[in-house]
Order: structure tokens, then C-alpha cells, then sequence
């Protein structure tokens, strides 16, 4: 369903032509493709009043009905002025999934894209201090990718094994 | 030749005597990571009053400690943890592994969760329950208090003496 056109949809519509604009129960959405989620992301900071980041996650399409691409990240921003939200999706793909930090233009991102980078395996060009948040630093895979198995490849029991006489 | 006793002078073995103090004044270190925490403390508060059975002073310095009892599940991230916790316990010590999660993972086999501490601590007492009742956890410590007064440990070393390899209860009756 095509989104009433609003000033936020009008005008994001003119600066990036390839956005898709749709509206969901409600919910304003934006597809952008990668090549311009940076410039769409500080387009909608600086000139639309989208101050803040209210979250950032990330969705596995492998083996998804009718999915092109094989991961969709989801922003999710609020103008705390006019009170509107709006949903702002781009979508990478392996290998190498990467897209440009939202964090010099929210702090909230630093936090969001490690969470990301820790179970997804998306890279943030960029981010200031790309580590894991999560998991242990050990850990070398993403678990929240749908090719990783359920109960993992055994890092749950790679630990020494205390017993009495060793105290 | 029948020894004249007064009626107040009871004969015992040292390690019977020590084993009695130890098993009535359990330290317990609290390691409650989930839910069974909450029992964990519901055991310890006024109502079923764990003072009763002489293990209250919970004190969450492992050093002062010797029953470590691990309520909820221990994920991977702090598996490093509690081993060293465990270690830094003085000896002789103990451990209860109480509820679902600590005992074998419970619901949550996923790649993150430890399928049961006994992999990789010793393990004494095993409580069921998701979580478990403090009624479960007070008769947990009571059996306890038996395998301690039983063991008649002078130091936690005497439990890797092969006779003392199975001590519990079922396989004893």
C-alpha cells in the first residue's frame, strides 16, 4: 500500500528517487538501496528532524519467501519535535555484507551496530570501535544467521573441566 | 571393663565432631543468575528461613564461602566466572546445582547455554524444578548436611580417594 504522501515522504521521495516508499498499518516505511543509505540516513537527520535513533537490527532473509537479498537492516527513527516515526530498511548481501556507521550521526548507533556485527556478521564502515558486545571475544561466529545451527558447533562445551582435585 | 561416664561427657571421633560443626554452619555464596535466584532468596527470607538449618550467612565474597549453589542457567560468557569463583572457595566446599537450567541447561539448549555445570565444576546436590520450591532447596542442603557428616572430610582433597568416589545416597541404599 503506498504511503499518504506526507512532507517527510514528498521530500525524501525528490532527494532519492530510488527509495521505496510504502505504509504498513500505519507504519511509514523506506526501502533505500545501500549505495545511498549513508546520505539518505544524514538527509533525514539534518534536513527532516529525524534527531533520533531509536533502534537499529538486522533480519535474516536466507530461504524467505520471495526475498531478493539476503539481509535487511532496520532503522528505526523518530523526530522527538513532531512526534513521527519512520521505518528506513536497506538490504546488503553476502559475501562481505556492509554498510556505512550510523554513528557520527547518533551516538545510539555505536551499541546497535556492535549488537548487529556481533550476531549478524554485518560490517560498519566506519564505526569507531567495531568489537563484539554480546558474546566472548573467542567467538568466531555469527549465531543469529540462519545457516548457524541452533545449538551452535560446540562453543557452549569448550571449557577446562575443574574436578575435586584440582580444588 | 565397663568405662564409668558421667551423663554430660560424650565420646566421639574428632572427624565426627568437626564434620557436625561444619555440616550446621554452612556458608552458602549465591550465584543466582535466573529465576531460581528469586526462590534462592525466598529460602533465605523470613518466611521459610534457611537460619534453621545454620546456612544463612550468605556472603557473596567466595572467599568467606564454602557452598556454592548456582540458581539459574550459566551461559558461556560467565562459565570463566563461575570456575574461578569455585576455585577461589577455600576448601572443604560444596556445590548445589539448583533447578533445571543448572543441572542439565533446561529449556534452553541453544549455542550460548552450558548443558549443565557438572561438565565442568563438581557438583554435590542436584535440586529438580524449574524453579524449584524452597522447600526443595532446604531438604537439598539437609542431604547435604548427611554427605558432609558422612564424608567426615578434613580437607576437600579426601573426595578424590576412590572409595569416597560414590557417596550418594542412591547408591549407597
Amino acid at each position: 500500500m503506498d504511503a499518504m504522501p506526507t512532507r517527510t515522504t514528498s521530500e525524501l521521495k525528490r532527494a532519492f528517487p530510488t527509495a521505496e516508499i510504502s505504509e504498513f498499518r500505519g507504519q511509514v516505511r523506506a526501502a533505500v538501496p545501500v549505495s545511498s543509505i549513508g546520505d539518505c540516513l544524514r538527509f533525514l537527520k539534518e534536513q527532516l528532524g529525524f534527531d533520533m535513533l531509536v533502534d537499529l537490527t538486522c533480519v535474516d532473509y536466507l530461504a524467505y519467501r520471495g526475498a531478493t537479498s539476503r539481509f535487511g537492516l532496520v532503522y528505526l527513527l523518530l523526530s522527538v519535535d513532531r512526534g513521527e516515526r519512520l521505518v528506513v530498511r536497506t538490504f546488503v548481501d553476502d559475501p562481505q555484507p556492509a554498510v556505512p556507521s550510523a554513528v557520527p550521526l547518533w551516538q545510539a548507533a555505536d551499541w546497535l551496530e556492535r549488537e548487529v556485527w556481533d550476531l549478524f556478521g554485518i560490517r560498519f564502515e566506519g564505526h569507531p570501535d567495531l568489537r563484539r558486545i554480546v558474546l566472548p571475544e573467542q567467538f568466531t561466529a555469527h549465531p543469529l544467521r540462519k545457516d548457524y545451527p541452533l545449538q551452535g558447533r560446540g562453543e557452549r562445551h569448550n571449557f577446562p573441566v575443574i574436578t575435586r582435585a584440582e580444588g | 571393663m565397663a568405662l564409668e561416664l558421667p551423663d554430660n561427657v560424650v565420646i566421639t571421633k574428632l572427624d565426627e565432631m568437626v564434620s557436625w560443626c561444619r555440616k550446621n554452619s554452612l556458608w552458602p555464596m549465591p550465584f543466582a543468575t535466573a529465576c531460581c535466584g528469586i526462590e534462592l532468596m525466598a529460602t533465605g527470607a523470613s518466611r521459610h528461613d534457611l537460619a534453621r538449618f545454620g546456612a544463612e550467612v550468605f556472603r557473596f565474597s567466595p572467599r568467606q564461602c564454602d557452598l556454592l549453589i548456582v540458581a539459574g542457567r550459566v551461559v558461556m560468557k560467565m562459565l570463566p566466572v563461575l570456575q574461578r569463583i569455585w576455585q577461589q572457595m577455600h576448601e572443604p566446599k560444596w556445590c548445589i546445582s539448583m533447578g533445571a537450567c543448572a543441572s542439565t541447561g533446561g529449556v534452553f539448549d541453544t549455542y550460548s547455554v552450558v548443558q549443565g555445570i557438572d561438565r565442568f565444576i563438581p557438583v554435590d546436590m542436584y535440586v529438580p524444578g524449574c524453579p524449584p520450591r524452597p522447600e526443595q532447596l532446604i531438604q537439598a542442603i539437609i542431604d547435604l548436611q548427611a554427605k558432609i557428616q558422612r564424608e567426615g572430610t578434613m580437607y576437600g582433597r579426601e573426595f578424590t580417594r576412590p572409595e569416597r568416589q560414590l557417596p550418594s545416597r542412591a547408591l549407597r541404599q
